[in-house]
């Protein structure tokens, strides 16, 4: 528990850090700074779910859809405070989350992702088959706006990466305490070896759905967000695409880090642009510089995952330790899906402190 | 434990602040290049607008160059740039070159959205030009609009762009698809008396739209079924199947061209031959073409495009393409010397086109403008250029061209039907024969600044 007033601090800190970026750049990197916030709320969800309780998920871009929806309708209609809203999204979600969940509990592997997968692709179809309730093709329109308290002239791409960063601050915060917590290390126990963890007296089955109840939040308050910064909410928007972008983001970041969902982010988000960049600014045909972000896209992911498997968390733990000498901590094994980790709880502190003993 | 967290949340911070450094660093770097070109007379070149230089004009747009609106739609974005270049080289407007900066958004409306804050937000641009399709567009016009961009010449013939009091910086260009839908239909009409009719659409405004104009001028006896599609998904075998248990002798299709060659080859599949009508965005021949045959090898068949096309009833904005008229001459002209690997077809046509209306505008618009000034200057009205019948710009209409010819495709060529029709978008406006002509091609090439 005293951890807890650490983590506050190190958010204080970020926060402040965004809040100074958001000022000194430009209006276009305050968008950014939203979009990766966005990024980073559902990522870290995912990375939860699939690197800690082991679970695949190729639907959370559905799990995203139906946040931005309820955001959308729900600011339309009833013109609710957006903090509110925002609570109320991450709650339907999370409710759309058990449901799925407790199905997927039953599903192991390929079975899981195949099940997910329908979900991404099936959920933003309903849009279109309720074009009255949901504006079909089109979408629906956002209106977001700067409150009075901060003056006309307060620019919006602004206060849209505050906000976003600050739900992206809050929802790292909980998950650090969630995945140090006994339900973080019941994740594990599960993910390591369901029959131990059974022995061990957690309830497996409740563990998993609990994991897909979280991630599915995650998601929720992602797509929330994304409908504000966007000021759109459109099925265009949440294709099997997006389901794929969170999880390559999680695997590139490192599975089951939290910081590793902040650098999966960072290379979604960032690098298409770059390329772009590059690729027009050399002067390649359209044809060849359209299709360079793709490419671009896949060779770094092929990179990443020859040169750093446990995913850039991974591989910057292993320059430090290679700099440092090996880390007393070892702390790769957080994010390695481990050799074979003892599964129980009252057992991990016991072998940290023996690796302690012999450094 | 604790130590441990210690160090891992002490990486954490340090990373952070590492990344976000890098960051500071790279936003510096965004500066536009400007190139030296000499000013031809009077009064200075100044900054007299954003994205505007002494030596450069920057505009940029959102073009699906990849996903499902890349066929044929890919094309038109370089062929613009390619009028660009050949303007630039030949004194530019009052001697600014244009810098024309088009992103992907690969037809995905949230990409859409963020491509063009980048443009307006970090590149700069004075205007967006002919930013392509409804969906995407709809995620972008709020945005250029709160920021007073001026947002000309959409590349969607949707009627919600002609909305001068909410969106005023917004100006259509092409055929608007309700005007399209009844000129379609009224040829559907009067030559297809007592037949059956099927409708098949792309499900959002655009489809919408053209159906709307349809059922202004179709009887509605004579509609026997209505089927959509959405473009994200290519199985469109059960409204095909739909279609052909209708009985329906007549399929008038609003569609993209992947999906007017899709509905084509399920019809084949199916042993349904109903005569087809397509609307002008989703029939460009030598594009169809081509989707027609590479699908069609995908399915392990081989097929010969032109045949297929052969006999599609559809409507034309842009003069044919036939070495007799100035356009062509001009265009494939320009085609040749900069961008000679691009298929010179409809979408080349209208990238060249459009890009032609813009540069008239600008010169309109004065030496040294402001957005406002472009925007004065369209509503003030535009020659019709290549097109074959006038503008209707004016400060309470941004819809763009009036009226279309009829033309049936034959051997990969729309052949033109009768004259030029015009109309507007309401239901009882009437459709009339256009009675002026055809705008000739200047000699230079470029539009003249008094015009």
């Amino acid at each position: 528990m005293r951890t807890l007033p650490r983590r506050l601090a190190v958010a204080v800190i970020v926060a402040v850090i965004v809040a100074f970026l958001s000022i000194k750049l430009n209006a276009f990197r305050d968008y950014q700074i939203a979009e990766i916030a966005i990024e980073v709320t559902a990522v870290a969800g995912l990375t939860m779910l699939t690197g800690l309780s082991g679970q695949i998920s190729l639907g959370n871009g559905a799990f995203m859809a139906i946040g931005a929806y309820t955001t959308a309708l729900l600011l339309m209609h009833l013109n609710w405070p957006f903090y509110l809203v925002l609570v109320i999204a991450a709650a339907v979600t999370a409710a759309a989350g058990a449901v799925v969940g407790i199905a997927a509990a039953r599903l192991h592997g390929p079975y899981l992702a195949g099940a997910t997968l329908l979900l991404g692709v099936a959920l933003p179809s309903l849009a279109l088959a309720y074009a009255g309730a949901f504006g079909g093709d089109q979408g629906l329109n956002v209106v977001f706006t700067v409150p009075a308290f901060l003056g006309v002239n307060f620019p919006l791409t602004r206060w849209q990466a505050w906000v976003s960063a600050l739900v992206a601050l809050i929802v790292l915060v909980l998950l650090a305490n969630l995945d140090r917590s006994r339900i973080g290390r019941n994740w594990r126990a599960v993910r390591d070896n369901e029959v131990a963890a059974t022995l061990d007296g957690i309830n497996v089955a409740a563990a998993r759905v609990r994991a897909f109840v979280v991630s599915a939040a995650c998601a929720g308050l992602a797509g929330a967000l994304l409908a504000i910064v966007t000021g759109l909410v459109a099925p265009g928007g949440f294709t099997l695409t997006l389901s794929i972008a969170l999880l390559t983001a999680a695997v590139i970041g490192g599975l089951g880090s939290l910081p590793g969902a902040l650098w999966g982010s960072l290379v979604i988000v960032l690098v298409p642009t770059y390329v772009t960049d590059v690729a027009t600014s050399h002067g390649l045909s359209s044809t060849v510089g359209s299709n360079i972000p793709i490419v671009a896209y896949g060779v770094l992911l092929i990179l990443v995952m020859l040169v750093f498997p446990n995913g850039i968390q991974g591989g910057l733990l292993r320059l430090v330790s290679a700099f440092l000498g090996p880390d007393p901590k070892s702390r790769i094994r957080r994010t390695a899906p481990a050799p074979h980790v003892t599964p129980s709880a009252d057992e991990a502190p016991a072998s940290q402190h023996e690796k302690e003993g012999t450094s | 434990m604790k130590k441990s967290q210690r160090i891992r949340w002490q990486a954490v911070a340090i990373m952070t602040s590492a990344l976000l450094g890098v960051a500071a660093c790279s936003s510096s770097s965004s500066s536009s290049s400007s190139s030296s070109s000499a000013g031809s007379s009077s009064a200075a070149l100044t900054a007299s607008a954003p994205g505007i230089t002494p030596t450069t004009i920057t505009i940029g747009s959102h073009q699906p160059l990849t996903g499902p609106a890349a066929p044929g739609y890919s094309e038109i974005a370089p062929a613009s740039s390619a009028y660009f270049a050949y303007v630039n080289a030949n004194g530019g407007v009052y001697g600014r070159k244009i810098v024309y900066k088009y992103l992907d958004d690969g037809y995905d409306p949230t990409k859409t959205a963020s491509v063009v804050r980048q443009l307006v937000l970090q590149d700069n641009i004075y205007a967006l030009f002919n930013g392509l399709g409804t969906p995407t567009h709809l995620a972008a016009v709020s945005f250029l609009n709160a920021e007073k961009v001026p947002d000309v010449f959409v590349a969607s013939g949707c009627e919600c762009w002609n909305a001068p009091s909410t969106y005023p910086e917004t100006f259509g260009w092409q055929l608007d698809y309700i005007s399209e839908g009844k000129i379609l239909g009224q040829y559907i009409a009067q030559h297809f008396k007592g037949k059956k009719v099927g409708f098949f659409y792309q499900n959002d405004e655009f489809g919408q739209d053209g159906v709307k104009g349809l059922d202004y001028e179709i009887p509605s006896s004579m509609v026997v079924s209505k089927q959509s599609y959405v473009d994200t998904n290519v199985n469109i075998a059960p409204q095909v199947a739909a279609l052909k248990a209708s009985g329906a002798q007549v399929v008038v299709s609003f569609s993209i061209p992947a999906f007017t060659a899709l509905l084509k080859l399920d019809s084949l599949k199916l042993g349904y031959n109903p005569t087809l009508a397509v609307s002008d965005v989703g029939s460009d021949p030598i594009t169809l073409s081509g989707l027609l045959e590479s699908f069609a090898k995908q399915g392990g068949a081989t097929v010969n495009g032109d045949q297929l096309t052969n006999g599609i009833i559809t409507d034309e904005y842009l003069p044919a393409l036939s070495s007799s008229d100035s356009w062509y001459t001009l265009f494939k002209k320009i085609h040749d010397q900069y961008e000679p690997k691009a298929p010179l077809d409809g979408n080349f046509f209208y990238g060249m086109s459009v890009a032609y209306t813009f540069v008239q505008a600008m010169f309109k618009a004065g030496r040294n403008p402001t957005r406002q000034d472009l925007i004065t200057a369209i509503e003030g009205g535009l020659p019709q250029g290549p097109m074959v019948a006038p503008f209707a710009y004016s400060s309470s209409d941004h819809l763009g061209v009036t009226g279309a010819y009829m033309g049936i495709i034959q051997n990969g060529v729309v052949m033109p039907q009768g004259s030029v029709l015009t109309t507007d978008t309401t239901a009882t406006g009437p459709i009339t024969t256009y009675s002026g002509s055809e705008e000739q091609a200047p000699a230079s090439g470029i539009p003249s600044a008094s015009s």
